[in-house]
């Protein structure tokens, strides 16, 4: 039997997220390994869904987000467009930054997707900063920066948090702890733990599992209401796990052996969250459309990115800044 | 027209912009209390603290925290104390700041002043003193600006404020209280050179504190009837290559100098530009600090600093007879 005041069709709205999220990161895995067409690395959130899925839930269109290298997730559950993306992992003309970002660059300011980050860290400063305009704009929006494990061991996460603390800004921080620092095991590069760090600067701070989207949905919505009531920042640490390599090209041979089949098993945010629907009595075979609807999206989108040009020569030297341009001055 | 200091107009400049855009703030260490060098003074009296705001010591957050507020829809000024604390935040402006309109393929702006008081000024030694300004403008997506004087403090402090690319600002210490005869009335442009002197027989090239020894190194060659032409860029990047490529057309003569290093230093940009456009008369000569170390104690100081004597005799060098 389903557990009581199990919402079904959130539940469903959930997984559909999330087998979108895998879908779209097994396709672009398929097309770099296969095709060679992902030409730089990609970061694969595979295993963490549930985190961007549960925290974006209750964000409105115009709140912000911030996200990392491993940024896939967070993009599309912010509600950017999929074809958009799979065009800017592929560098082609339409992709969401013109192709002149690819992966850990992604971004969808439509959305308030205002940026994946290539430097560990540097996205909770910016987003501190984003929480600070907010404020002094008089708005109503929240702003949720996401950031990984080994990101707390950066001096910007102490003075992001103590920004946010300082000036009291409307921001979650999230970090999404999937135990790795690339390649090497956070606990043991961490002295003490990171929801003490975040309390220790004054934040309210909530640890949960982060691949129970069903109950971190709770979670953060209750957190959102909060935040966008009192303008104070908090902080939410989610325990995951990173299914895939550092890399799409990482094999994760440093990993204790069996563990990630063992997680895989056990721990997998899409294989619990259709086990809940299962016992509320959604049908396997409803279960698998969804997850074949959304390999279909992807299989669509890549196909549209396969087909799309490069991106205009001279726009190498576009958009880099009006004054000065190395439009007009390339030497 | 009013006469003032270059801390004081610059004061002016931030004043007037706040008061005609709202989203105009400033925030850094210690604003609350006027500045380090006293340029905000009396800002956070007529505008309150939510827009002169203090800050943590927390270069990192100030420079991505500002970022972070101009992409939400603000017009930040940072102040970041001293040029060299700067380089706490490197990461933030050069990796963050100056690429994200580029990398998010033009979906973002940064229209933000930063603010780094540079340069020596007696006994701050290493840490306090440094001329970096040739890293700006090394790096693509940054507008670089060197003041020198209490008019251009005023003007391209304006210019600054209005303009939608992140614009490193670097107003030197030694000038905070130089007065001179502001027009309010005028805005700068950046790219656009001031000939503060014309003259006819050798050009001299600055930016910053070391224009207006340039001008002092030109008096001096006047006594001895050389006629010498002074540049002052006013900013780097965009630097105005045609002021420069007209006058040494008609001087035949360069001579760069600047307070940084020289090796590596923006002087070296300018004399392969004429070197690779103009045929001159005489070597082109560049002055810089030598690679090394600002010192705490004055005559260890002094011999890192390029001074109108050494600017006048560089001229007067030009001057000599390639046989002689």
């Amino acid at each position: 039997m389903s557990q009581p005041n199990f919402d079904r069709e959130a539940a469903l709205a959930r997984l559909s997220l999330m087998e979108r999220i895998r879908a779209f990161e097994e396709t672009a895995r398929r097309a770099a390994v296969d095709e060679g067409l992902v030409l730089g690395a990609i970061h694969l959130s595979i295993g963490q869904e549930a985190v961007a899925a549960a925290v974006m839930e209750p964000l409105r269109r115009d709140d912000y987000i911030l996200s990392t290298h491993r940024g896939h997730g967070h993009t599309l559950a912010k509600g950017a467009d999929a074809v958009a993306m799979m065009k800017e992992l592929l560098g082609r003309e339409g992709g969401c930054c013109g192709g002149k970002g690819g992966s850990m660059h992604i971004a969808d300011f439509g959305v308030r997707m205002l940026g994946a980050n290539g430097v560990v860290s540097a996205n909770i400063t910016i987003a501190a900063g984003a929480a600070h305009g907010i404020k002094l704009l008089g708005g109503d929006q929240v702003v949720v920066c996401f950031f990984g494990d080994g990101a707390a061991n950066r001096g910007p996460f102490l003075e992001g948090l103590n920004w946010a603390g300082v000036f009291d800004l409307p921001i979650l921080f999230v970090c999404e702890d999937n135990r790795y620092s690339a390649s090497t095991l956070t606990s043991a590069m961490t002295s003490g733990n990171v929801a003490d760090r975040a309390r220790a600067i004054g934040l309210r701070t909530t640890e949960a599992d982060g691949n129970d989207v069903t109950a971190l949905a709770a979670t953060a919505a209750e957190i959102i209401d909060r935040i966008r009531s009192t303008g104070t920042p908090e902080f939410l640490h989610t325990k995951t796990y990173r299914l895939s390599g550092h890399t799409y090209f990482d094999p994760a041979a440093y990993r204790p052996e069996g563990e990630a089949d063992r997680m895989r098993k056990t721990t997998c945010p899409i294989m619990r969250v259709r086990s809940e629907l299962e016992e509320a009595g959604v049908s396997v075979s409803e279960l698998d459309a969804i997850r074949q609807a959304a390999a279909d999206e992807m299989e669509a989108a890549l196909d549209a990115a396969r087909a799309a040009p490069w991106p205009a020569d001279e726009t190498v030297f576009a958009d880099i800044q009006d004054i000065g341009s190395p439009a007009q001055e390339a030497f | 027209m009013a006469v003032m200091t270059y801390a004081e107009a610059a004061r002016l400049a931030v004043a007037e912009a706040m008061r005609a855009d709202p989203t105009v703030w400033c925030v850094g260490e210690d604003l609350g209390r006027g500045g380090v060098f006293r340029q905000y003074a009396g800002l956070a009296e007529e505008f309150g603290p939510k827009r002169i705001s203090d800050a943590p010591i927390s270069e990192a957050a100030i420079m991505g925290g500002a970022f972070g507020a101009a992409m939400a829809g603000t017009r930040p000024i940072v102040e970041m104390r001293f040029a060299d604390f700067a380089l706490c935040a490197t990461d933030e402006l050069v990796n963050q700041i100056a690429k994200a309109r580029f990398m998010f393929g033009g979906q973002s702006r940064a229209p933000m002043v930063i603010r780094k008081p540079m340069g020596m000024w007696r006994s701050s030694a290493a840490q306090h003193s440094q001329s970096l300004e040739s890293w700006y403008a090394h790096i693509p997506g940054l507008v670089v600006c060197c003041p020198a004087t209490p008019q251009d403090n005023y003007s391209m402090m304006k210019a600054a404020i209005a303009c939608d690319d992140p614009v490193v600002y670097l107003e030197h210490k030694n000038n905070w209280e130089m007065k001179g005869e502001v027009d309010t009335s005028l805005t700068g442009e950046f790219g656009k050179a001031h000939v503060r002197r014309a003259g006819s027989d050798v050009t001299l090239v600055s930016w910053s504190h070391t224009a207006n020894l340039c001008l002092e190194a030109a008096d001096a060659l006047a006594k001895d009837g050389i006629d010498a032409e002074v540049i002052d860029l006013v900013s780097l990047w965009p630097w105005d290559k045609q002021a420069v490529l007209d006058s040494v057309t008609k001087t035949g003569r360069l001579v760069v100098a600047h307070e940084s290093v020289s090796v590596a230093g923006f002087g070296a940009e300018v004399v392969a530009t004429v070197a690779q456009t103009v045929r001159l008369k005489a070597l082109p000569q560049r002055l810089g600090s030598p690679r090394s170390l600002i010192a705490y104690a004055p005559n260890l100081e002094d011999q890192l600093r390029v001074t109108p004597a050494m600017i006048a005799a560089a001229a007067t060098k030009t001057m000599e007879r390639e046989d002689a």
